[in-house]
């Protein structure tokens, strides 16, 4: 049963993984990467490296996520603009 | 009279051109001589009767096909290279000793030592943490002053452009530049603007912000006992302050947490890590007996100097990451 759970996960990765580069918006690739984080860490727990876990999942689906949406947004990509986008 | 200024004129001509004097009964034709017929015309590169030269024929022939090509050749560089690399990759995979084996190199004496000795030799139930705070902690010092330089000098890049906007900005208005001199200008490009009407941010951030502190908290203080340690801690602990100053505008962080604490915060943290540290490798390298306790394992006083290693990493951490999103976002802390 654990070998199909982690078959899954593996598989969802490399999905993740392909889709990132593939996907045509930036903000869908930020999304995807940041569920590729989340599988990552929920793999480092199946292989036993709680400490690798809780790291992966604050600074790769949280922080580094949220840096990549500020970089978006600074660059103009984030999907809706906003009116006060301009410069002083 | 004309004639005489023109000899003149002629005479301060050839001066400056640096001719010789022109001899007196000179006479200059009015219009260039006529074409002769049969005589070789300078080419026109655009009369019809113009036969392209090779270079010129391949000139237009690149500006025709010439970044098709290159896009052709770009692509085709781009796959070959990523099936060599890619190839490499899982040639070097398939040559690794497999997952978990016993007898991989990995498994020598190093880890024997480090698994039953480590708890009784620093003292923490985390192997983990007493490996990366006491056998390692050289390393983990080195990354903590990356992480903390790295964050220095992001705060001066952006700090030293907000400051000279704000220089230019006054010394446009003029006269009261010295009035407002401590005052700070406006950040230039103001990204992110406090809405008071988004209630469910607001309440989910109430709710799960304490938890996200908490758990921050207790990562890093159990970073001896538990997974976890002062590098997760820290990244949970600047989630949680991301959190605040998203669902509550950065003035609320900033009654807590500005630049001057983050400096403060931060250099005191590495210093206290470098004494620290400093100290056991002394009495280390010189066999000394360290004065600071072991503790009994399990305890949360217990592991030497483990716990206030990682209260100073969570620190820094934790400081430099909301810096960074607020460098990025704000302009400042």
């Amino acid at each position: 049963m654990m070998q199909i759970i982690e078959w899954l996960l593996l598989i969802f990765l490399i999905v993740c993984a392909v889709a990132v580069s593939v996907s045509k918006n930036l903000l869908n690739s930020v999304i995807i990467f940041m569920s590729y984080s989340l599988v990552m860490a929920v793999i480092w727990v199946l292989l036993q490296a709680p400490d690798l876990a809780i790291t992966e999942a604050a600074v790769g689906a949280g922080v580094t996520s949220v840096l990549f949406f500020l970089a978006l947004r600074r660059v103009g990509q984030l999907g809706h603009k906003r009116e006060e986008k301009t410069e002083a | 009279m004309n004639e005489e200024i023109k000899a003149i004129w002629r005479s301060f001509y050839d001066w400056v051109v640096g001719n010789g004097p022109r001899p007196e009964n000179e006479v200059i034709p009015d219009e260039p001589p006529p074409d002769l017929p049969f005589t070789r015309k300078p080419k026109d590169k655009f009369s019809r009767f113009h036969e392209a030269t090779l270079k010129e024929r391949y000139n237009q022939w690149m500006e025709i096909h010439g970044l098709h090509m290159f896009s052709a050749l770009y692509s085709g560089i781009s796959v070959l290279t990523c099936i060599v690399i890619v190839s490499l990759l899982l040639a070097t995979v398939a040559e690794l000793p497999p997952f978990g084996d016993e007898r991989n190199p990995a498994n020598n004496e190093v880890i024997r030592r480090y698994v039953e000795r480590g708890g009784k030799e620093t003292g923490a139930q985390n192997i983990v943490a007493g490996l990366i705070l006491d056998y390692r902690a050289f390393d983990t010092f080195g990354e903590s002053a990356v992480l903390f330089t790295a964050a220095v000098s992001v705060l001066m890049l952006l700090g030293a452009s907000r400051r000279n906007n704000a220089d230019d900005e006054q010394a446009m208005k003029g006269n009261d530049s010295g009035k407002n001199f401590m005052q700070r200008g406006p950040p230039s490009v103001r990204l992110h603007t406090f809405r008071r009407d988004d209630a469910i941010l607001r309440g989910v951030a109430s709710l799960s912000m304490p938890v996200i502190m908490m758990m921050g908290c207790v990562v890093v203080i159990n970073g001896h006992l538990s997974p976890g340690g002062g590098f997760s801690g820290g990244a949970i602990l600047s989630t949680a302050l991301i959190l605040c100053a998203n669902a509550y505008g950065f003035e609320r962080v900033h009654s807590f947490f500005n630049e001057r604490t983050f400096i403060t915060t931060s250099s005191t943290a590495l210093m206290i890590y470098a004494l620290s540290k400093g100290y056991s490798f002394f009495t280390g390298a010189n066999d000394i007996h360290s004065v600071i306790p072991k503790g009994t394992i399990g305890n949360i006083l217990s592991g030497g100097l483990i716990l206030p290693l990682n209260i100073c990493v969570g620190l820094i951490v934790a400081g430099t990451l909301y810096g960074f999103y607020a460098l990025f976002s704000e302009g400042e802390i």
